[in-house]
């Protein structure tokens, strides 16, 4: 992991910004949201949480069931959160840990009632906006017992962003015969720094799906989520999709710990580097039985730049099944000529494979963010071949 | 239709395939035997124009162009369509897209081809990911059908595929080679009639797929080599008694020194 001199963002100081109507946001900012799932209009969302630069900007929830508090309001409302906040990750971790712990800026707190279906996704957008900004975010998921949500999260910075610091801290509560969805699309620039700090706990029957879309350039990005599935019959999937272009670096996996009998954890990670360099890391711990593992990661180079793919399995009792697959390298000329047997060009075929590997069907994105991910798709293929 | 001249093909250093010469006419469909390794495969890469291989001499001509150094999309579009034997799986491209595509623009009425050879529920999974021998018969041909080629190239359709399935692959080469096929019920045999016929190159091992189609020639393709031009079944039945040297040995062309030369 590389080391960011946070002395080079200005963590104080910076204005706090109220939006009342986020429709009343400059164009290019809502743009730029839009391509990190934030949609204005709150057309299908349940509620939207927003913060730019150092403080909460916009919270509304829109439904019965589901509790959406900037960090602050919460900690001050809730006697500082004790069952939640700082509890899966130790704030003297790192330094990016200690800094989101000495300074909290914002951050959203989102909590379900006890078997409340929240049909929408809740969205929430953690910007960047000014030159130079450092933001130290944290953010708490509580999922209460049978109760279900979908949550997408962008992160991005402004337009011709000249450098930004983000560091958040999410802790991840799921309850029995629970569900989360967790969307989560960035949208950095060639500038950006990023340390996310991320960790979950899933009880009993509970079930945790993060979904995770990388598709534009940023300087260097490191994060490694961990997932415990504490309780019987809880499931955790990952499914990321990475693009590294030129000048990106992107050290990102995540962590599922098999704690508990029936437990099932699987990871699929497909990633692209074209000029940029990507660690794709992935663990699977297996420590209770009988407990089922799976671990799968590709990987393409499409006009240079490092793949380095590190799948890690660990079973540590009789009973556990884990295994993974990991392939880096070209597309397979025999896909490309089966599509050219069709009529496709070479060029039609390439494009084609490109996007059934980023393709994000599965995650059950809303069809507007779906549009957005394919045009940026479209967009960034042009360096690829 | 299709004209092969003096065709000779290799492989790395070997060569597979030395000297063909084959004539396909219009509507006409040409059954190729062969023990394993003797180069149909090859035979049928070599007219797709798939990579690996490197024609050496002789040409192709398909339609009056010549295609021996064609791009694999030019050949598609000039009407070649290949039935795989062993497509690859493209992940995160459906099989209804993949259906979309091969019709190259015109307009498909993907749910009803489907419906034909049985693959309606297969539209929605990524193309050939976990299919089975007989799916992905049904697979190759339901993309054939959105593609409308003047030749189909077939490699093995009885390979991996139980009888139900045969029954269904058989009745719809049978259909696409008589120009039958067709989405509208309505359609009268005499519309039908009037429907563009096609030709077929087809590999087969076991005869199987005769017993839907038409096919009234045949030749063994051994060891690189063309010989033994018959009536398909004829060519199968002396097969089925005598092996395939036999074969080559008792319809051969007569002259000594061309047969010591195919069966060294």
């Amino acid at each position: 992991m590389k080391d960011i001199d946070l002395s080079d963002y200005k963590f104080t100081g910076l204005p706090a910004v109220t939006v009342e109507n986020l429709n009343s946001l400059e164009a290019s900012d809502k743009n730029q949201m839009l391509m990190a799932g934030v949609d204005v209009e709150e057309a299908g969302r349940s509620g939207t949480y927003l913060s730019i630069d150092q403080a909460g900007s916009h919270c509304s929830a829109r439904v019965e069931g589901v509790e959406i508090l900037d960090i602050k309001q919460a900690l001050a409302k809730y006697d500082g959160l004790p069952g939640h906040f700082w509890k899966l990750i130790d704030p003297d971790k790192d330094k990016y840990t200690k800094s989101a712990a000495e300074n909290l800026h914002g951050g959203y707190f989102i909590k379900t009632a006890k078997g409340a279906k929240i049909a929408e996704p809740v969205q929430s957008c953690l910007f960047l906006k000014t030159d130079g900004a450092g933001q130290n975010v944290h953010n708490v998921i509580v999922v209460e017992d049978d109760s279900e949500l979908h949550i997408i999260t962008g992160c991005s910075v402004a337009h011709g962003s000249k450098g930004a610091a983000h560091l958040g801290i999410s802790e991840f509560f799921i309850g029995k015969n629970a569900s989360l969805t967790f969307s989560m699309i960035h949208n950095w620039a060639e500038t950006s720094v990023v340390r996310p700090r991320s960790a979950g706990v899933v009880a009993a029957g509970g079930v945790f799906l993060n979904n995770y879309v990388l598709l534009k350039s940023v300087k260097d990005l490191q994060m490694y989520p961990s997932i415990d599935l504490a309780g019987e019959g809880a499931v955790a999937r990952f499914n990321s999709v990475m693009v590294a272009p030129k000048g990106s670096y992107v050290d990102n996996g995540s962590r599922i710990l098999l704690n508990a009998a029936n437990t099932r954890g699987e990871m699929i990670a497909r990633t692209i580097a074209s000029g940029g360099d990507i660690v794709a890391r992935g663990f699977i711990g297996g420590h209770a039985a009988p407990s089922k593992g799976h671990l799968e990661c590709r990987g393409l180079i499409l006009g240079g730049g490092t793949i380095h793919a590190v799948p890690e399995l660990m079973a540590t009792v009789d009973g556990v099944e884990l295994s993974h697959e990991a392939a880096v390298g070209k597309i397979a000329r025999r896909e490309i000529e089966y599509l050219m047997s069709r009529g496709l060009t070479e060029d039609e075929a390439t494009s084609t494979i490109v996007r059934g590997f980023l393709n994000v069907d599965i995650m059950g994105l809303p069809g507007k963010l779906k549009d957005v991910i394919d045009q940026t798709i479209a967009e960034t293929e042009k360096d690829m071949f | 239709m299709l004209h092969i001249e003096d065709l000779h093909v290799s492989i790395g250093e070997k060569e597979v395939l030395s000297g063909i010469d084959l004539h396909i006419g219009e509507n006409e469909t040409f059954i190729l035997f062969g023990p394993n390794g003797s180069g149909k495969t090859t035979l049928l890469m070599t007219l797709m124009g798939l990579g690996g291989l490197r024609v050496t001499r002789g040409r192709v001509l398909f339609r009056g162009t010549d295609i021996t150094r064609a791009p694999i999309h030019e050949r598609s579009r000039l009407g070649i369509g290949m039935s795989f034997q062993r497509p690859p799986t493209i992940h995160g491209l459906t099989t209804r897209r993949m259906v979309d595509l091969c019709a190259q623009g015109r307009e498909t009425n993907v749910d009803a081809l489907a419906g034909m050879v049985n693959m309606s529920d297969f539209l929605d999974r990524d193309v050939n990911s976990g299919f089975s021998g007989g799916e992905i018969k049904r697979s190759e041909l339901l993309q054939l059908m959105a593609q409308r080629p003047r030749l189909v190239l077939f490699d093995e359709p009885e390979s991996g595929v139980d009888l139900e399935n045969m029954k269904l692959i058989g009745r719809t080469v049978r259909e696409m080679l008589d120009g039958t096929l067709s989405v509208e019920p309505a359609s009268s045999m005499k519309e039908r009639k009037t429907k563009r016929q096609t030709s077929g190159l087809i590999i087969t091992h076991t005869g199987y797929i005769l017993e839907y189609i038409n096919a009234d020639r045949g030749q063994v393709l051994y060891n690189g080599h063309l010989c033994c031009e018959a009536n398909p079944r004829e060519i199968l039945d002396h097969v089925g008694k005598f092996g395939y040297q036999e074969c080559v040995r008792c319809l051969g062309s007569g002259d000594p020194g061309e047969l010591s030369r195919i069966i060294a």
